[in-house]
């Protein structure tokens, strides 16, 4: 057991545990958060997604000693209610989830996309999604909710 | 029930409204009696005005992230005549509603919903009568507005009229519970002519709590002094637990071993722990060797497999003898179904904390009632002391794992004397999951000279869909039962398509073989969404463009021409039009089928690439007829997650084992459709019918999806894919050969 400290949506935070125990596990049970979320343990389907220094990582599989000093961002924090994110905004919008469960890989993973590619092209949101599992089958609907966020983000930097 | 003189006491004191009736005199009545039985039978059961107006509607479905609860608040205040946003429809929780079922069989808006429009009509008619009492007015002089009841001089609101206290007011029950549970009341529901707010694309309400990760899952649910436990399953089927080496784990401080003849599990205080001690105890199992067939004769072992039951659910005419008809072309084709797992977005989880008076038990299964049955049986507890709370899980689409994580949850915390948590691991909800059947279907059809068909057969042959219950209500038909000794019994079912092709030598049969393993199977079988729906559909909605194809007709005019019920021919063309069906050649398939009232048509438009055998379902255009349509917003989107859910089975599932164990454990192995595969559009066409009570719609689009794209990838190339799922492995092959 070590100590292990970062920020979580930009609150300090300690943690004690094993250094190779996955962040995921730090985050809902040290730190008691209902977000992200446990979906396959194996990096293959991203409702444990957040982001590191800005960065998407699965949480399920990144040991909570590779968080020590750096900056760790829930979808909880990357935007709120009074404060919604575009892709926040766009999928209340479109009304994108079903069951909800996978949101996390959705989102972060899109959010930092966007951060780097905003003007991507269908085909690239299609390549830069792949790898996220959604059960409910809501993709088109995550893709229309992309390109109204698309439009949210130029209309911002244009104004 | 307190005694009429108390009533009256209380009649005088409170000036409370006397509604008559035909029937015994009604008392819209501050607490008479108190809180009444939750019971069928008691308006209150369904429907409570609280002290400001707002209404609660109590629910014994659940929404699953379809917009449900939406569809029936929806419902209620249209029947109330109260604001839309006063209504809160409370789901899924064994203390506040009664057993209709859960979510089922997509059921939600045309059995659920229909007692909730009944009790909402019949609230409103009590409370009215009750208004014209108190306001001496005649009823029938009296309108209703966002929850005030008004003549041109007199008002008086809900929330003064009965708010905060009980009806007191009985409606007719008839005996059942689940999906048949229903009720009648002397309040005639609106004419769809009256509507205003039923019709209307009304937003969800759990999308924000879900967007901004600031609400619970079952996931999330904690109470203090919870543990966590893992229940570690066999490495194989058909296994027998020899002896657990609890040195293994020694170095895990706080971890306990629960173990019951064949059932192991870890549990504590640290998830983590939980985790790693599941992964790490050393379990001798005796095995046994072979319990299944090698998966690539899986279909072989089905054509071989000794019937158990047989049924032929439509006979018409005498289909052998036509098949015999001198100079008739014969047409014959089998279709093969592997078994898919549900596979849900996360694995099942349930909370339970046992005490001495009783049991909670919350879960993320559809059928919270149920839980609470199962457990009760499971614990030797009377039902009455079990609650079972339904929280939104990881995802449902029918019989998942979620029932197995409830049982097991409950069965740890008495074991621990403690609340316990239980999670599964991936390969828990994906290898261990009850599976949707495989299957082969066998057609046979003859076309006369003309190309008329003269005879029809269609026979399903395949596992059971009900190796164990749609439901959790019997420990036997859970994996902790099955453990601990309690046998699974099962039941024989399957289906036959559903549809109206008038032919006048049909016969429409279902065969059931038993199961490779009786209990413990990570091949059990039971619902997953639209039980044996694809399943059937992909053949049967595959045969009928064979035998287009045999009789030299277009598909849609095939259909048109043989379809007799005029709402099935209404979906068939309203998506071939929306499509722009065309002569053949373009890579556009068309099926259709029926679903308990719901017709649906699809038109595929794919792309094959030949070298990687990828099929792209490019554009699905659904036409869609549920009758009478509450929310067109909620429908629309429920009708696009079956098209994609549909296409991931159809091109992507299916469960992978060896002869001793399910091979498919996590998403590498069970692959499922992901977004460069998800198609460029999907165009919803909406018949609504207001004059028709709605049926069911969470389920039917799914049916038709895997034969629309076999018929599309036929059109494209001549080629005909008969073996689902159509990946990229066997379109190749198909391909090759052709």
């Amino acid at each position: 057991m070590a100590s292990f400290n970062f920020t979580v949506d930009g609150k300090r935070v300690s943690v004690n545990a094993e250094p190779e125990m996955p962040l995921l596990y730090a985050l809902r049970n040290d730190l008691g958060m209902n977000n992200p979320h446990f979906g396959c343990g194996l990096a293959q389907c991203g409702a444990c997604t957040v982001h590191l220094d800005g960065e998407p990582v699965r949480s399920c599989v990144m040991p909570v000693s590779a968080a020590a000093g750096k900056k760790v961002t829930t979808i909880k924090g990357l935007g709120t209610p009074q404060k919604p994110h575009p892709l926040q905004a766009a999928y209340i919008e479109e009304q994108v989830p079903q069951c909800g469960y996978c949101i996390n890989g959705w989102i972060m993973t899109a959010a930092a996309y966007l951060k780097k590619n905003p003007k991507a092209s269908d085909a690239e949101l299609r390549d830069a999604l792949a790898g996220l599992k959604c059960r409910c089958g809501t993709h088109v609907s995550i893709l229309r909710a992309i390109k109204r966020a698309q439009a949210m983000i130029s209309g911002r930097r244009q104004a | 029930m307190n005694a009429p003189t108390s009533r009256r006491d209380f009649l005088k004191t409170s000036g409370a409204l006397v509604v008559s009736f035909s029937l015994p005199t009604q008392v819209l009545a501050q607490g008479a009696g108190g809180k009444p039985a939750l019971v069928p039978t008691e308006l209150d059961s369904w429907i409570a005005v609280l002290p400001d107006g707002r209404v609660n509607a109590f629910f014994g479905k659940m929404d699953m992230g379809q917009g449900l609860d939406i569809a029936a608040a929806q419902v209620v205040a249209e029947e109330l005549d109260v604001g839309f946003d006063k209504v809160e429809v409370v789901m899924g929780d064994t203390a506040t509603s009664c057993n209709q079922g859960g979510a089922s069989g997509s059921t939600g808006v045309s059995n659920g919903v229909r007692l909730l429009r009944r009790a909402a009509a019949e609230a409103r008619r009590v409370l009215v009568e009750g208004a014209a009492q108190k306001l001496g007015v005649p009823a029938s002089q009296l309108k209703v507005e966002n929850g005030i009841v008004f003549s041109s001089e007199k008002k008086i609101s809900y929330a003064d009229l009965v708010g905060g206290r009980y009806f007191h007011h009985q409606v007719e029950w008839n005996k059942q519970t689940g999906n048949p549970m229903d009720i009648k009341v002397q309040a005639q529901p609106k004419s769809p002519s009256e509507y205003k707010v039923v019709g209307k694309p009304l937003a969800r309400r759990d999308i924000a709590w879900k967007v901004y990760g600031i609400g619970d899952f079952v996931t999330d649910v904690r109470v203090p002094g919870m543990l966590h436990a893992r229940v570690i399953r066999p490495p194989r089927a058909a296994c027998k637990l020899r002896s657990v080496d609890a040195s293994s784990i020694k170095s895990l401080r706080g971890v306990r071993i629960v173990r019951e003849k064949e059932f192991v599990a870890v549990v504590a205080p640290r998830e983590w722990d939980a985790v790693r001690a599941a992964q790490r105890l050393k379990i001798d199992w005796h095995a046994l060797d072979g319990a299944f067939p090698a998966m690539d004769q899986l279909h072989q072992h089905i054509r071989g497999a000794k019937v158990v039951k047989r049924e032929e659910a439509v006979k018409k005419g005498d289909v052998a003898a036509a098949l015999k008809t001198p100079g008739a072309r014969l047409v014959e084709a089998e279709y093969e179904w592997p078994f898919q797992s549900h596979a849900s977005m996360g694995p099942g989880c349930a909370l339970a904390d046992v005490k001495a008076g009783g049991c909670t038990v919350w879960t993320g299964s559809q059928k919270p009632h149920f839980v609470r049955d199962g457990v009760a049986k499971l614990l030797g507890m009377p039902q009455d002391k079990v609650r079972a709370i339904w929280v939104a899980g990881p995802g449902s689409y029918g019989r998942n794992d979620a029932g197995d994580a409830a049982l097991d949850a409950a069965f740890l915390s008495r074991a621990a004397g403690k609340p316990v948590r239980v999670q599964g691991m991936r390969a828990d909800g994906t290898a261990w999951d009850p599976k949707g059947p495989a299957c082969v279907h066998r057609a046979r059809a003859a076309l006369d000279a003309s190309g008329k068909v003269i005879a029809y057969e269609f026979v399903s042959k395949g596992f059971s869909r009900q190796h164990i219950a749609t439901n959790e209500s019997d420990p036997a038909d859970s994996l902790v039962g099955q453990s601990i000794g309690i046998a699974a019994k099962g039941t024989q079912i399957f289906g036959v398509p559903a549809e109206s092709y008038a032919f006048e030598n049909k016969l429409l049969a279902w065969e059931t073989i038993p199961p490779l393993v009786d209990n413990c199977s990570p091949l059990r079988t039971a619902h997953l969404r639209d039980p044996v729906g694809p399943e059937i559909h992909f053949g049967s909605e595959q045969f009928i463009d064979e035998l287009a194809a045999a009789a030299a007709e277009d598909p849609v005019a095939f259909r048109l021409k043989y379809l007799a019920n005029p709402r099935h021919a209404a979906v068939v063309k309203a998506a071939a039009e929306k499509a722009g069906w065309s002569s053949l050649g373009k890579g556009k398939g068309i099926a259709f089928a029926e679903r308990n009232g719901t017709a649906v048509a699809a038109v595929a438009e794919v792309e094959g690439d030949c070298r990687s055998g990828r099929i792209w379902a490019r554009r699905i255009t659904v036409a869609h007829d549920c009758g009478l349509v509450i929310n067109p917003q909620g429908l629309r989107y429920t009708i696009e997650g079956n098209v994609v859910q549909g296409l991931s089975r159809a091109l992507f599932e299916q469960v992978r084992f060896d002869r001793d164990s399910v091979t498919s454990v996590d998403w590498a192995s069970y692959p499922i459709l992901e977004m460069p595969d998800a198609p460029e559009s999907i165009e919803v066409v909406l018949i609504d019918r207001p004059e028709i009570a709605p049926s069911g719609a969470g389920e039917p689009t799914i049916r038709v999806i895997p034969a629309a794209v076999a018929n599309a990838f036929f059109d494209a190339t001549g080629v005909r894919l008969r073996s689902a799922p159509l990946d990229s492995d066997r379109v190749r092959k198909a391909l090759a050969k052709a």
